[in-house]
């Protein structure tokens, strides 16, 4: 545990495994799955979260991010590691204490239509949290409730509507408000802007920025936006089926990427300039995230990269602070040769680290 | 090709001017980008087109559609399923719902040529897998008699572009065909979608809400907003010099990369608009920063400003002023942005 004064969350080997069983004596009788079947959603991920940053999580679908996010608030239980927050272990807290540190947690959902109770009044959504923790003290619900829908942009009279009377974007400053109702000091937002159109998208994010500035907030951004992420976020994680592989500035991270996966992620987005457009050259991955359960062997990349040897298949690379700062896992680059290209065109095979794979499956 | 096109929806809201006056043209092998936020009408616009729209409560009350020549609104519904499918076709933005779950991907692709190259089931199998292989799916011969649920959103949006190209069709008509799908799958739909054309000479009407994507695709865009063609003009043009308020937003509000740090996104003020409710004047009005009193109070005029460059703006003039007067003022962070666009 290297938390520091700086630290807020730190999360330790967390691990989030679904076992959707097979490999046993009756199902191989019953002609079921041979092998035992476990969805690596998160597996093993160490990351340290900073006070008042926002720290952007990015990945395709499947990658894991969503319950990497629901993991740290056990929203989703974890099934291995630790979470630690002020001193606590959050993974391992009674459910009476994990309520208690809710208060400071909080989550803001990508479906602004489905993540409100259509039969509650907005004021009754907001409010409920207050409620709960007994935060009024013994003051104006009311009041509180209608300040906090002004701090996010919406009308103070509104409290007495229901959500299908707001638009998409108005229904996400709605569950911003109530993640904001407890003064939590860390929000993991859960692809905040992707259900929205364009010019919501960018009212959301800098209502979310300038939350951040004044209530001093820090948040896990989750998003499979680059653009977006480039823009909120101050240092950017990738992950890749379960596992983070590159860590780091997001200025560093977008002008240099290190691992070839968050290379082909960023020469992946179309950018709004024809001119520029027609300049660029892509890196078009073959196929598709492979499927989580029973991921390729060695690093999970290794079945899409360009760069993929034979060793790629047994080694499952270590996150290695490559440049300072700068994070990646993969063993074909090094503190001393971070360029994977020139590593490959100079015939080098096997210069990071990594720990062989043992045998498959846990 | 489309003239004066104008659909509209009868609610109990009143009438919903969902398109409301769209016209272009689109030659052999253009691609034509039409963007805009939901509700701006560009669906309605392309399921016009391919005569989609359900009667009632929709009716496309004005306008012309000519498709090589044939009119397509003068077309009985057996002639309209003689065209559909085999000389324009569609791809849809869901590819998870767009494919029948309980039928064969064989049975429809098969289909397809079945019904309108008069195909025996031998040859369609064929043509099918072969068209499949076309799109990039591997091991296709034996992917084909899978079911829709055992492909990935990818590989199933591969399996409708297929189907929609089976017949060499003329026109293709592609309603955000990427929007739910990750980046890296993205760029490959794209690329593919840019090699058909290349390859088959097709026509191709891309829909989308993201810039990024009409960026490299198109020769031209529409920019559509509360069922009106607010900016219609070649794609380099559109995005160097924007003659509208509200295509000039929308290109700011997307992230960019030349940002300087720690400044605030532009942000187009207020929501879209309530297409049943569409304010007097100009219907972005309330949402634009430099509406003055005329555009409150009167419809604006669609304005030419270059050959095929049009703007519906009281001040489209001065706005395309504007622009050209911000492109020449020097940018010294183009070469950077060059090298790494997102950096």
């Amino acid at each position: 545990m290297n938390e520091n004064g700086n630290t807020l969350i730190s999360l330790q080997n967390l691990q989030v495994h679904y076992d959707l069983g097979g490999g046993t004596l009756i199902d191989r009788i019953t002609g079921g799955s041979r092998v035992r079947r476990v969805v690596k959603a998160v597996d093993g991920v160490n990351l340290d979260i900073k006070r008042g940053e926002t720290l952007g999580l990015v990945g395709e679908s499947g990658c894991g991010k969503s319950t990497l996010g629901k993991a740290i608030l056990r929203l989703t239980e974890p099934t291995g590691g630790q979470v630690f927050y002020g001193g606590k272990d959050l993974a391992h807290a009674s459910s009476s204490e994990m309520r208690e540190q809710r208060k400071n947690l909080q989550m803001i959902f990508q479906d602004p239509y489905a993540s409100l109770n259509p039969r509650m009044t907005v004021g009754q959504i907001i409010a409920e949290p207050i409620r709960t923790f007994n935060l009024s003290n013994g003051g104006n619900i009311e009041a509180k409730v209608q300040d906090l829908m002004e701090t996010v942009g919406l009308n103070r009279r509104f409290t007495k509507r229901y959500p299908h009377e707001f638009s998409g974007g108005q229904r996400q400053r709605i569950g911003i408000a109530r993640a904001l109702a407890v003064d939590p000091k860390f929000i993991v937002a859960d692809e905040p802007i992707s259900a929205l159109d364009v010019s919501i998208q960018a009212q959301i994010m800098n209502l979310m920025e300038r939350l951040q500035r004044e209530k001093n907030l820090t948040y896990l951004f989750i998003s499979h936006d680059l653009r977006a992420i480039r823009h909120v976020a101050d240092r950017v994680a990738v992950m890749y089926l379960g596992k983070i592989v590159e860590l780091g500035e997001a200025k560093t991270v977008y002008a240099e990427p290190l691992m070839p996966y968050t290379k082909a992620l960023i020469s992946a987005v179309p950018i709004p300039d024809p001119e520029i457009e027609a300049k660029r050259e892509r890196i078009i991955l073959k196929g598709d995230v492979p499927s989580p359960i029973n991921p390729p062997s060695g690093c999970h990349f290794n079945t899409r990269c360009p760069y993929a040897i034979a060793e790629c298949r047994q080694i499952d690379p270590s996150l290695v602070e490559i440049k300072p700062k700068h994070y990646a896992a993969c063993i074909r680059i090094s503190p001393e040769r971070p360029h994977i290209d020139e590593n490959a065109a100079a015939g080098l095979g096997v210069v990071g680290e990594g720990t062989p794979e043992i045998k498959k499956g846990s | 090709m489309v003239n004066d096109l104008k659909t509209y929806f009868q609610t109990e809201d009143g009438v919903v001017k969902a398109v409301d006056g769209i016209t272009f043209t689109l030659a052999k092998g253009e691609t034509l980008g039409i963007v805009g936020e939901s509700g701006s009408g560009k669906s309605v616009t392309n399921l016009s087109i391919m005569r989609l729209i359900p009667e009632p409560p929709g009716k496309i009350v004005n306008g012309d559609i000519r498709f090589d020549g044939i009119d397509v609104r003068a077309l009985s519904i057996d002639d309209v399923r003689r065209i559909r499918g085999k000389r324009m076709a569609m791809i849809f933005q869901d590819p998870m719902t767009s494919l029948n779950p309980f039928l064969k991907i064989s049975t429809q692709l098969m289909e397809v040529t079945e019904l309108h190259l008069g195909h025996t089931k031998e040859q369609a199998r064929r043509h099918a897998i072969k068209m499949l292989e076309t799109v990039g799916i591997p091991d296709a011969k034996n992917r084909i008699d899978g079911y829709p649920h055992e492909f990935s959103g990818g590989m199933r949006q591969r399996v409708m572009i297929a189907m929609a190209l089976s017949c060499d069709p003329e026109l293709l008509i592609a309603d955000e065909p990427t929007t739910a799908l990750d980046v890296t799958i993205q760029a490959q739909i794209l690329e593919l979608i840019k090699d058909l054309k290349a390859r088959m000479g097709t026509s191709v009407i891309l829909i989308t809400h993201d810039l990024g994507v009409v960026a490299g695709m198109t020769n031209k865009i529409i920019v559509m907003y509360a069922g009106k063609v607010f900016e219609q003009a070649p794609t380099r043009e559109l995005f160097a010099t924007p003659a509208n308020p509200y295509t000039k937003g929308l290109l700011k509000s997307v992230p960019d990369p030349a940002h300087e740090e720690g400044t605030e996104l532009y942000q187009i003020p207020g929501l879209p608009p309530d297409v049943a409710h569409l304010p007097p004047g100009c219907p972005f009005s309330p949402r634009c920063e430099r509406a003055e009193n005329v555009c409150h109070r009167e419809f604006p005029p669609f304005v030419q400003i270059n050959e095929n460059h049009w703007s519906l703006c009281h001040f489209a003039k001065e706005v395309y002023a504007e622009s050209m007067r911000e492109r020449t003022a020097p940018n010294v962070t183009e070469a950077q942005i060059e090298l790494n666009p997102l950096a």
